[in-house]
């Protein structure tokens, strides 16, 4: 029992699009739940932006005016065993601009299943140095309009991604550095031609794939983890909107963000954890200069009352 | 764990993200009939043939002559597979490839420029096209008139090139070398001048006039295209310069009518004064609650005068007689606020399959406008027909007609009544796709819709129902995307079919048949 305390899940959901997609992100961090306990709970975010990058160039729209993006949605964690953790959301989007006269759009967004497996762990006296390895699948859970940026709710894309993660803990004191590679399968929007940097006579789009950084720096103990995050999606490929025209799926979009993640577990509301965070985007392309607060809250279930730790 | 690991990376490196595209698998050219009677058929500007006689051809014996034939030779010993891929991709039709480089520019520079710092707007500027704002911005009216004075002159060109053909007696090259192979089907008409010289000549002269900022990319393609004319040893390089100088020629009198046409007026500014108040003036004037820009800063009209261009297929007299709408519900009438509130449902209460209709017609910004979508239309549907050069480019010309003078009526329509927006009366009324800046009444993708299937249903009798039902759903999409009113759509439907019949009435009487 006393290691089930240590091996919560936090979790932390990004906005990587300019339309503000929600993605479980508790696969870029070191915490794992313990064998057959089963993290729930609601994440809710809210990012918005009145300054993007329309290819290199920040600018304002005043027919945009601030675009906002709610999304909420279950997001829970899964202790397979001590190793490996299964990890799963399904947000719900909806977005809205401030001016002009275009609708925001709402809806479910993607399913992201995702595993996460230790494969090593050494522990010297006071540091323990683990790495991870780590594989989901993320694909929309309906053909809800891709087309439609910055309002649509997400980018349609079936997305796998690999990834690899090196986690450093001295006394409380954290370290965890991960790489992504995310290939992206390709879209269908709702016309048959659309223009690129050419004509391109089919309604398919090739997504170019991402590369995607993350180092988080904090402190954890059995109540509390707080960190400081930065992190670094970078498309690999596609192009840039040109002066004064609309977004499209297959943009080159990157973005650069810091911030903050907090979690907190009070010790006398057993199996509760309350999470929240901050990110601000520094730099991007494509993209919008988001703003994004995130709160959430989780409960943690014993599926098998009469499990035993495992040694190690 | 580490075989999902495995299976996931397979997955992940084995993903195939090539897409097809319609157009790359278009088949190469084969007419069912190869209309070499063409010169007989009656062109739309061009009067008198014989001013276009091209020089005398080369005597075949001439030192010069067999020169070509030789290059031609040596061309395809060094023939590689990318030139074969170009020669098949022109082998699928030079109107047709042309026609989708013009979708192309037009797509590419469908957009309009961004305000100045202090709420005005940059107008762009055809003598300094590449500095921003880029010339020209290819709105719809714009593009319409651009896919008219480009498939108007490629037709005139042509049919006097098969006037010239048929006095000719120059036969494909690889019949004068033996060792010349013919790489493509021979139509067994005569190579001088050659129909793929005057397409590209014709062509690059309007494209030049049109898109001045892309004269390399211009020049570039009709070099492509020369390059795949020689290598499929059907045409001698006297045979194709013959058709360059021609199509230039002809381009001339297009050239001509374009600069003359009152297009130049259509944005309405003159000496930096704007005129389009006038139109507001009328409309307060009626009663009426006159249109408003939504955008802001609030941008000029677009192209005001638009609707004072002189049309292909009907004088101005007739346009404002016989073509010309009756006046849109009053802002003030019940049957308005009618209307406006079905509008509303739909703004309210939109369905996935309503959103797909309206973004799969919308063609809004950076796109290559609804004509250029009628002409993609198009351009599959006489794929299958198997037509000749010089048949699509009379169906080319008469569907870009009616859609060029499709514009002149619709802007006639929106400028003579200047109506509001459904948002712009009521501002709770979300768009599903870009507001368009200019006045409600009549619906520029109706009109340009009801024309296309007019035409298209003429030239393909076949897809007639299907047509029709496209034109149907295009006009409704702007409906459903809360954009127009009801009546903006069914009438510009009306106006749309009207104008297409006048370019069925042409393509009756022009001798080709069917």
């Amino acid at each position: 029992m006393k290691k089930t305390r240590i091996n919560l899940t936090i979790v932390i959901v990004t906005v990587l699009l300019m339309s503000s997609k929600l993605n479980a992100q508790s696969d870029v961090d070191a915490i794992m739940m313990g064998e057959k306990l089963f993290c729930a709970g609601v994440m809710n975010g809210n990012s918005s932006w009145n300054q993007y990058w329309e290819g290199t160039e920040l600018r304002i729209n005043k027919n945009l005016g601030t675009i906002r993006t709610t999304m909420v949605g279950p997001m829970g964690s899964l202790g397979i065993n001590k190793k490996l953790n299964l990890i799963f959301s399904i947000p719900y989007v909806e977005s809205r601009a401030s001016a002009g006269q275009l609708k925001g759009f709402k809806g479910l967004q993607d399913l992201n299943i995702t595993g996460k497996y230790r494969l090593l762990k050494q522990k010297s006296s006071h540091s323990t140095f683990s790495v991870f390895g780590i594989g989901g699948i993320t694909t929309p859970t309906n053909n809800y309009v891709k087309d439609y940026l910055p309002l649509s709710i997400g980018l349609g894309s079936t997305n796998f991604t690999l990834r690899g993660m090196v986690d450093y803990e001295n006394r409380n004191f954290f370290a965890t550095l991960s790489s992504s590679f995310i290939t992206r399968g390709n879209i269908k929007l709702d016309r048959e031609a659309y223009y690129t940097t050419e004509m391109i006579y089919s309604n398919k789009v090739v997504m170019p794939n991402v590369l995607y950084s993350n180092f988080r720096l904090g402190y954890r103990n059995k109540e509390l983890v707080a960190e400081l995050v930065a992190d670094q999606w970078t498309t690999q490929g596609g192009f840039d909107i040109t002066k004064n025209n609309m977004p499209f799926p297959s943009n080159r979009m990157n973005q650069t963000r810091v911030g903050f993640n907090g979690k907190y577990e009070p010790l006398k509301w057993k199996g509760v954890s309350i999470t929240s965070a901050f990110y601000q985007t520094i730099n991007g392309r494509n993209m919008g200069r988001s703003s994004l607060f995130q709160f959430g809250l989780f409960y943690i279930f014993k599926l098998n009352k009469k499990t035993t730790s495992k040694t190690n | 764990m580490k075989k999902i690991f495995l299976l996931i990376t397979i997955i992940a490196l084995s993903c195939n993200k090539s897409i097809d595209e319609i157009n790359k698998k278009f088949p190469l050219l084969t007419p069912v009939k190869t209309d070499a009677n063409a010169g007989t058929w009656k062109p739309i500007l061009v009067s008198n043939f014989d001013s276009y006689t091209p020089s005398t051809p080369l005597n075949e014996q001439d030192q010069a002559f067999k020169q070509q034939l030789n290059d031609i030779v040596e061309l395809q010993k060094s023939m590689t597979d990318a030139d074969m891929q170009n020669m098949k991709y022109w082998g699928a039709g030079g109107i047709l490839r042309w026609n989708e480089i013009l979708r192309e520019l037009v797509a590419k520079y469908n957009l309009p420029p961004v305000n100045n710092e202090d709420g005005t707007y940059p107008i762009p500027i055809a003598s300094n096209p590449l500095a921003y704002p880029y010339f020209p911005f290819a709105n719809p009216p714009y593009a319409a008139r651009a896919y008219a004075y480009v498939s108007a002159a490629q037709y005139d060109a042509l049919v006097t090139a098969f006037y010239f053909k048929s006095k000719s007696t120059r036969s494909s090259a690889y019949l004068l070398d033996t060792s010349i192979k013919p790489m493509l089907s021979d139509q067994g008409i005569k190579a001088y001048p050659s129909a793929d010289g005057v397409i590209y000549g014709v062509t690059s002269a309007m494209l030049k006039l049109l898109f001045p900022g892309e004269i390399n990319y211009i020049d570039q393609k009709m070099a492509s295209h020369k390059k795949a004319r020689l290598l499929s040893g059907l045409e001698t390089s006297n045979d194709l310069d013959a058709g360059e100088v021609l199509g230039i020629k002809v381009a001339q009198q297009f050239v001509q009518r374009a600069r003359t046409d009152r297009s130049g007026a259509a944005i309405g500014i003159v000496n930096g004064v704007s005129l389009w108040s006038e139109f507001e003036t009328n409309a307060s004037q009626m009663g009426e609650i006159p249109w408003v820009s939504q955008e802001s800063p609030k941008r000029p009209p677009m192209l005001p005068y638009f609707g004072r261009v002189k049309p292909f297929l009907f004088d101005s007299a007739t346009l404002v007689n016989s073509v010309r709408p009756i006046a849109p519900p009053s802002t003030n009438s019940p049957e308005f606020k009618k209307e406006l509130e079905e509008v509303k449902y739909y703004s309210n209460n939109p369905t996935r399959e309503r959103i797909r209709i309206v973004h799969f017609w919308g063609d809004g910004v950076g796109t290559y406008t609804p004509p250029g979508h009628w002409n993609a239309i198009a351009a599959e549907e006489f794929v299958k027909m198997n037509w000749s050069e010089v048949r699509w480019a009379r169906s080319f010309a008469l569907l870009n007609m009616s859609l060029m003078d499709a514009a002149i009526s619709c802007w006639d329509a929106k400028y003579t009544y200047y109506n509001p927006r459904p948002c712009q009366v009521d501002p709770n009324i979300k768009t599903l796709t870009g507001l368009p800046n200019f006045p409600s009444y009549i619906s520029g993708h109706s009109t340009f819709s009801g024309a296309a299937a007019e035409i298209l249903g003429y030239l393909v009798p076949t897809s007639k129902t299907k047509f029709d039902a496209m034109a149907k759903e295009a006009s409704l999409s702007r409906l459903y995307g809360a954009i127009h009113y009801r009546s903006d759509c069914e009438v510009g439907l009306q106006v749309g079919r009207k104008v297409g019949s006048y370019a069925v009435l042409k393509g009756s009487s022009d001798g080709a048949g069917y």
